[in-house]
């Protein structure tokens, strides 16, 4: 008997799970956001009091229950969908970004130099063409810098970037206390270089941009050259310096392309939308758009469900707290935490499989085997596709 | 001037102190738990629940005063850290990822508990003088009204950074520890529990932490509720860096953020200046994080799998 105990075998043990169909990962995803949904309701329910079908009408309501409301959630969708597509290509090569907040509000902020400075002085159309340039730049410029360091000694990216936004924040800060010396210290909307209203609201120049760049971006990395670079050295610098591709390069080129889109991004809010900067105009989205992404798989055309279920969760809370009498946004932010946590929970059951000690003699064999193609593989999951990319240069 | 000065900067600097060292002894294991500005926000939100039902339920003895509400904010953080640790150990989740939905859940959390109990701030404020007065000696001498007029928490951070620093550099625990965070394949086939030391250093880290909320509501802020603690939590991991991983830096560098955080006021600037002076303690945590990596040096790297997580049949 203690002869037996010494080569105990542990009740379970994991297996990595390769090649699971699509379908399957997407059901247990699909399975954890309902079960967040069934969370919040249960939450509601122990907090405000409301009850889970009520709460679940009044979340529809907040989000779709008017003409202006589906507006409202259609121009948050947009500008949080192009966040994430500025950040994904820099995360698809495991360079951790988390300064797209930063590089947002750069983006914003040389766009509103421009305006300050140069509004009323030249013509209107070539200020929103001076605009994007500058925001375009200061966005580049944000994200390159730490890139640079990352290609040349290895800096450490997710904290860099992270100090960056908190240096952006502080020259956004100075600035508007420049302009604005005492007294409310809000900058006044600008009347000059607004983007052109589309049916009388401001709003649908970004949707469509974020729209074309969704487009462009899923091409970008599905089909491009450059795409099929950024995913091997996501997944392996060795492999990717061995098969010729220059690393140091493509680091630099992915940051800078994640830059502009942030600079458009930065363009959108002032020029697009808010017509006025402050500090908070990104609002955290840079931090959102990572979850965002990294809930799509890094797919664009992915996010833009991930970010629908992002604003739908925070119009829908803000809706019941309201309904409960309470106007803070803080619930939203519980919520939109925990839903993210189950998500990235659930992730355990697409790449792993736990194996019960009186299975462990039987011949293990993937669960998937019907799609074994790179293809499907490469959407399936994101270590799946550690593995798939792995044989396609190999 | 000089005085009041450092006096302040000294006060303040605990809560960057309590942040740094719980978020070293986590960094050591081997994870880079962005949670941290969520874990202190909770921390400052139940130590000030928990004072205020204290009050509510007529309970005036210093000792519960002082030490309840201490309890329940090591078991916020501790809860926190747990939560991470399931995460990202067990489930094998990415690190970043979940630390930024901590952030967003113990924020979003923090804000709605205060919110909610917005006049727990009010009658918190008078108990605050138990925290900052307990261990205070009142003195005109410069050296006591800097280094010795402050309350009891703001000691138990010194405290806590120097244990840390010690048990991390000369203990075998320490040296385990480590060893998990720099190589956990090596440390596992040496017979470390790669599993036990990185959940026990996350819960432990984030406990510390969540000291440092309760400290900058009960004492920094004389009780007074106030949206800083994701800032300071922020700060925080700057320090980390800033000091290159050590506690007993971090005493140093504490003292230089909070320094940099209130010279604004001490100093004959225009309002929109102080902003800059506040851009300072990033800009240089940048420049330690390049110098750090251009030097290469083995001292001052950070912990070689950070980030990364761990899993035995993958080698």
């Amino acid at each position: 008997m203690t002869e037996q105990k010494k080569t105990r075998e542990p009740l379970f043990h994991l297996v990595k799970r390769i090649n699971v169909p699509a379908w399957q990962a997407w059901a247990i995803r699909g399975g954890a956001i309902v079960g967040g949904f069934l969370l919040i309701g249960i939450l509601i329910y122990a907090f405000l009091g409301i009850f889970p079908t009520d709460a679940y009408r009044y979340m529809f309501e907040g989000a779709f229950g008017s003409q202006y409301r589906v507006m409202v959630l259609l121009r948050d969708l947009a500008i949080l969908l192009l966040f994430a597509l500025a950040v994904t290509p820099a995360f698809k090569m495991k360079f951790w970004n988390i300064g797209a907040e930063g590089q947002v509000l750069m983006g914003a902020y040389c766009c509103m130099v421009c305006l300050y400075y140069l509004g009323g002085k030249i013509n209107n159309v070539v200020l929103i063409f001076i605009a994007l340039a500058c925001a375009i730049l200061g966005g580049a410029i944000w994200a390159v810098i730490p890139a640079l360091f990352k290609a040349k000694w290895n800096t450490n990216e997710t904290l860099f970037t992270l100090m960056m936004n908190y240096v952006s924040v502080r020259i956004i800060e100075y600035t508007i206390k420049v302009w604005v010396p005492g007294g409310t210290g809000v900058l006044p909307t600008m009347h000059y270089g607004n983007l052109p209203t589309i049916a009388g609201e401001n709003f649908w120049f970004s949707i469509i941009v974020a729209l074309v760049l969704t487009a462009v971006m899923y091409t970008y990395l599905r089909f491009s050259k450059h795409g099929y670079e950024i995913t091997v050295v996501g997944e392996s610098e060795n492999t990717a310096r061995y098969i010729g591709i220059n690393v140091k390069k493509v680091i630099i080129r992915t940051l800078i392309l994640s830059g502009i889109i942030c600079g458009v991004t930065g363009f959108l809010l002032v020029s697009g939308i808010n017509h006025s900067l402050t500090s908070e105009s990104a609002g955290g989205r840079g931090f959102t758009a990572i979850l965002v992404s990294w809930l799509a798989k890094f797919n664009p055309v992915g996010m833009i469900f991930t970010s629908l279920l992002v604003v739908f969760l925070s119009a829908g809370t803000d809706e019941i707290m309201t309904k409960g009498g309470i106007t803070t946004s803080f619930f939203s932010q519980v919520v939109t935490g925990l839903m993210f946590l189950l998500i990235i929970g659930c992730e355990f059951f697409i790449n792993y499989k736990i194996v019960f000690r009186h299975h462990a003699e039987a011949p293990k064999t993937p669960i998937g085997t019907g799609s074994t193609t790179a293809e499907t593989a490469l959407t399936a999951s994101e270590d799946a596709s550690a593995d798939a990319a792995k044989e396609e240069n190999v | 001037m000089i005085v009041p000065f450092l006096s302040e900067a000294l006060k303040l600097s605990a809560a960057f102190l309590y942040g740094s060292t719980g978020e070293i002894v986590i960094e050591k294991s081997g994870h880079l738990n962005l949670g941290i500005p969520g874990v202190m926000s909770v921390g400052g939100a139940v130590g000030c629940v928990t004072v205020y039902y204290l009050l509510k339920a007529k309970i005036y003895s210093t000792f519960l005063l002082l030490f309840l509400p201490l309890l329940t904010t090591i078991v916020a953080g501790g809860l926190m850290g747990l939560l991470y640790s399931f995460m990202t150990v067990t489930l094998r989740a990415n690190q970043n990822v979940t630390g930024l939905a901590l952030t967003s859940l113990g924020v979003g959390l923090a804000g709605y508990i205060m919110t909610q109990k917005g006049e727990a701030a009010l009658i918190v404020g008078k108990t605050s003088k138990i925290f900052a007065s307990l261990f205070q000696i009142q003195s005109e001498n410069w050296f006591v009204k800097i280094f010795l007029s402050h309350g009891l928490l703001f000691y138990l951070a010194i405290i806590i950074a120097i244990v840390t620093q010690i048990v991390l550099n000369r203990t075998r625990v320490g040296l385990h520890l480590r060893a998990v965070g720099e190589n956990p394949a090596t440390a596992d086939s040496a017979g470390i529990n790669v599993t036990a030391y990185r959940y026990i250093a996350t819960i432990i880290g984030s406990a510390i932490a969540a000291i440092g909320g309760h400290f900058t509501i009960m004492e920094y802020m004389g009780g007074n509720w106030e949206y800083i603690l994701e800032g300071f939590g922020w700060l925080s991991v700057a320090l980390v860096i800033f000091t290159v991983w050590r506690p007993a830096l971090s005493i140093l560098g504490s003292v230089i953020f909070g320094g940099l955080y209130i010279a604004a006021a001490y100093i004959n600037v225009s309002f929109a200046q102080t902003e800059l002076i506040k851009t300072i303690p990033y800009v240089i945590t940048i420049i330690v994080l390049i110098i750090t990596s251009i030097v290469g040096s083995k001292k001052a790297q950070p912990p070689a799998s950070l980030g990364m997580n761990y899993f035995r049949e993958e080698r």
